[in-house]
């Protein structure tokens, strides 16, 4: 997928052939092999119990792999205790000592590493002028906000200087706002200190936001792994294109495959042309992904160009402020989304009859749902 | 215009409201404490009541008032340095015989006699021999030929020490101090003075039963507190399962245990470990090891419930930074167990300091605690003043420890990071 881009930093982690089951009957992580680069923020996106989290804490060392191994800077480390790793990890809730200052909270990995006195005072002072909270050096987590606390939680995970900081959904307790403004705090303090930076997650919009890379995870399986815009227009299968961003999605059934481009006869009714991506050939059924954003909508059957025009009835219209939404009625599926252009949402009423068009290269054609 | 009418009609808003609110939050006091009511009138009677009135009995002496009292009027000028006047040997007689006519001299001779040995004797034989009321001018000489001791200046100042109505006779007692003839505070005589020693030794055993169940207990309330639900609810009934034996048949059980031809010796014989039963009962090992069984549960749930507190997070996060198991345990574990520690410490001490029936069943003479002299003076000998004074003593000691207590723990505030 990344044919003819520069040549990838060394890999600092390696997962190879990695498999975790917790009750000896189901693998909650199948077969991983993955490649985490120096200096990128990766990020492992699924849902929850797709495995990301338990990946995450193999790497750290809180889980060991019932097969296969995991090498950091090419040593194995499965056998390796999680103190020796050198790796710096943010959790889920902070997991600030609450019996310790602020300082005291970011000195503790130097001075469990005896680190001299003044060299560690000094990192200190540097971590807390990071995250310019010197101020607050000396209150206890207890007195913080909780975005106060996520900044404190990276202070401590950064100071050290670790090869590898892992995020474990660092965000999750944040309110929306803080949240964003978090995201960028993040991906500049990765841009200012070029670390390597393991980032779970289940939000999407949130790995698409930071990630140099996303590996989209799946009932155990990374189902790939990009860049956040070519996983959202290269999808590779029905579970990415569902996963990052809106999706409309009209099952249907293959008729001819040619150059690339197949024939799709929709289980609703028409037929329309789309990029074969995920198919095994004529005669296989298929499920067909579009953006919400790459479909018109015209009054009248003729006008638009293209071979993808498809009779709908207009839903409802949603009203978002910055864009508007047409929900339709396409081909049997009655939630069909086409993002509409400022003003337009005016113009369409409910029960109206319409047509959509949509270019053959903006339909993908992928595995069934 | 409209902004003043606008402000005055707030103002006028404003008054009632406040009313209102005061009015509501009332109704909600008063059903508040409506709702503890019953509890605090028991509290009072059963609790508070008790404890005033055994406080107060510590320091009252009014028995010799009553009974002597033309006598304790008498000396009420009366310097101490030489023998009473004539008045006050008058007032003594007749005190004497109406007490004799009333039958209470019982009640001032041993009140007296707990001041200086052989009181009673001089009292009641005194009593005894005098015939009538002694001439005008004659009451000394009559006195001293009924009993010598009425000349010595000792038996005179102990009346007047005891003559009330409150006194720190008995407060002093129990820390082993006196009041002279000349009524500055000295040193028991070494026959008397046992308490200091049985509060040393009360707190030397609470202090060691504490420091057991803090060493087994730590383990077990940790085991508690990580081990998944369903195994360590099983754990924890075995924990709670002492509460629901009787006291009593706990501490016996012990007895059968640890006796020399008890379960444990008769073990140690048959695997030829000893030769000859081990001393392992009725001395401070087997009070120790009783008590510390029947206390554990009471160090045991205060450390579940902070240990239960501390995130497993915490520990992961520890060792992310670099800290090997036992460096994250010292520094991030065992300081949030300090408040648990602490109150579990201060519970089961208090607790013991207290303790009565498993000392008094399984220890030997020398290791029976302060609470076995409370109850040998308020049953045995009827001395309540003295098993009171001992009472505020230790009343005293534990409040002290709870305040220290208090202190630390203030200081020591810990308040979660975690938000969940």
């Amino acid at each position: 997928m990344e044919a003819g881009m520069v040549t990838p930093a060394p890999a600092l982690v390696r997962f190879s052939g990695i498999q975790k089951t917790y009750d000896g009957e189901h693998l909650v992580v199948k077969n991983l092999d993955l490649d985490i680069r120096k200096g990128e923020f990766i990020t492992l996106l699924g849902p929850s119990g797709s495995g990301k989290t338990t990946t995450l804490m193999m790497l750290a060392g809180f889980e060991v792999p019932t097969h296969g191994e995991i090498y950091l800077a090419d040593r194995p480390i499965k056998n390796v205790p999680p103190h020796k790793r050198d790796i710096g990890m943010v959790f889920q809730n902070y997991a600030l000592f609450p019996h310790l200052t602020i300082a005291e909270n970011i000195a503790f990995p130097l001075s469990v590493r005896k680190t001299n006195k003044a060299e560690a005072q000094e990192r200190v002072r540097a971590a807390l002028r990071m995250i310019k909270m010197e101020a607050l050096a000396h209150r206890r987590p207890g007195q913080l906000s909780g975005g106060q606390q996520q900044r404190v939680a990276l202070a401590r995970a950064l100071v050290f200087n670790p090869q590898l900081v892992l995020m474990d959904e660092p965000l999750g307790a944040l309110d929306k706002r803080l949240r964003e403004q978090m995201q960028l705090e993040i991906k500049q303090l990765h841009e200012t200190t070029g670390i390597t930076i393991v980032y779970v997650t289940h939000d999407q919009s949130e790995a698409l936001t930071m990630s140099d890379r996303i590996a989209v995870f799946n009932d155990g399986i990374v189902q790939q792994i990009d860049r956040p815009d070519a996983l959202y227009e290269h999808p590779v299968n029905s579970f990415v294109a569902h996963f990052i961003g809106e999706n409309n999605v009209l099952p249907g059934t293959v008729e001819t495959v040619d150059k690339g481009y197949c024939r799709v006869v929709l289980a609703g009714g028409g037929a329309v042309t789309a990029r074969a991506i995920n198919v095994s050939g004529a005669g296989a059924s298929t499920s067909l992904s579009v953006r919400p954003e790459r479909v018109a909508i015209v009054l009248d059957g003729t006008s638009g160009e293209g071979p993808n025009r498809l009779p709908a009835k207009v839903q409802n219209t949603i009203y978002l402020g910055d864009h508007a939404l047409a929900v339709l009625d396409v081909a049997g599926n009655g939630e069909f989304m086409v993002k509409l252009q400022p003003g337009a949402h005016d113009s369409l009423s409910h029960g109206e009859s319409v047509f959509i068009t949509f270019r053959p290269e903006d339909c993908l054609a992928l595995d069934p749902v | 215009m409209t902004d003043a009418l606008l402000t005055g009609a707030n103002a006028q808003a404003e008054v009632p409201l406040k009313r209102r609110l005061r009015r509501a939050e009332r109704a909600r006091q008063v059903k508040a404490l409506a709702l503890v009511l019953p509890l605090l009138v028991f509290l009072l009677f059963t609790f508070a009541g008790p404890i005033a009135g055994m406080l107060w009995r510590a320091v009252d002496d009014r028995e010799v008032r009553q009974v002597l009292p033309q006598t304790i009027a008498a000396l009420a000028s009366w310097d101490g340095r030489d023998l009473p006047d004539e008045e006050a040997y008058a007032a003594l007689a007749s005190d004497i015989l109406a007490a004799r006519a009333a039958g209470t001299i019982a009640i001032a001779a041993k009140r007296l006699n707990y001041a200086l040995n052989g009181f009673r004797t001089i009292l009641t034989s005194t009593a005894r021999n005098l015939k009538a009321v002694p001439e005008r001018g004659t009451a000394r000489e009559t006195l001293g030929k009924v009993n010598p001791a009425w000349r010595e200046r000792a038996t005179w100042t102990t009346i007047k020490a005891a003559s009330g109505p409150v006194t720190g006779f008995y407060l002093l007692a129990a820390l082993d101090l006196v009041r002279n003839a000349d009524g500055s505070i000295v040193a028991a005589p070494p026959d008397q003075a046992i308490y200091r020693d049985i509060f040393a030794r009360t707190f030397l055993i609470s202090l060691g039963v504490t420091a057991l169940c803090l060493i087994l207990g730590f383990p077990v309330a940790y085991l508690l507190a990580t081990l998944p639900p369903a195994r360590s609810n099983l754990l924890m009934i075995f924990v709670l399962l002492p509460f629901w034996t009787s006291l009593l048949v706990r501490t016996c059980a012990w007895i059968v245990l640890l006796q020399s031809k008890g379960v444990v010796n008769d073990s140690l014989q048959w695997l030829g470990i000893i030769d000859a039963p081990l001393r392992l009962i009725y001395n401070r090992f087997g009070v120790c090891v009783a008590m510390t069984h029947v206390l554990l549960p009471f160090m045991i749930l205060p450390l579940y419930s902070s240990m239960k507190a501390i995130s497993p997070a915490y520990m992961r996060a520890a060792a992310s930074l670099g800290a090997p198991p036992v460096t994250a345990f010292l520094r991030i574990y065992l300081p949030q167990t300090l408040p648990g520690i602490g109150a579990g410490s201060l519970l089961v001490f208090i607790l013991a300091l207290g303790y009565y029936i498993t000392p008094a069943l399984v220890g030997g003479a020398a290791d029976q605690m302060i609470s076995y002299f409370i109850a040998l003076y308020t049953t045995e000998t009827a001395n309540w003043g003295l098993a009171s004074a001992l009472g505020a003593v230790l009343l005293l000691a534990t409040v002290l420890l709870a305040l220290v207590y208090g202190k630390l723990v203030q200081g020591q505030q810990v308040t979660g990071g975690m938000k969940d």
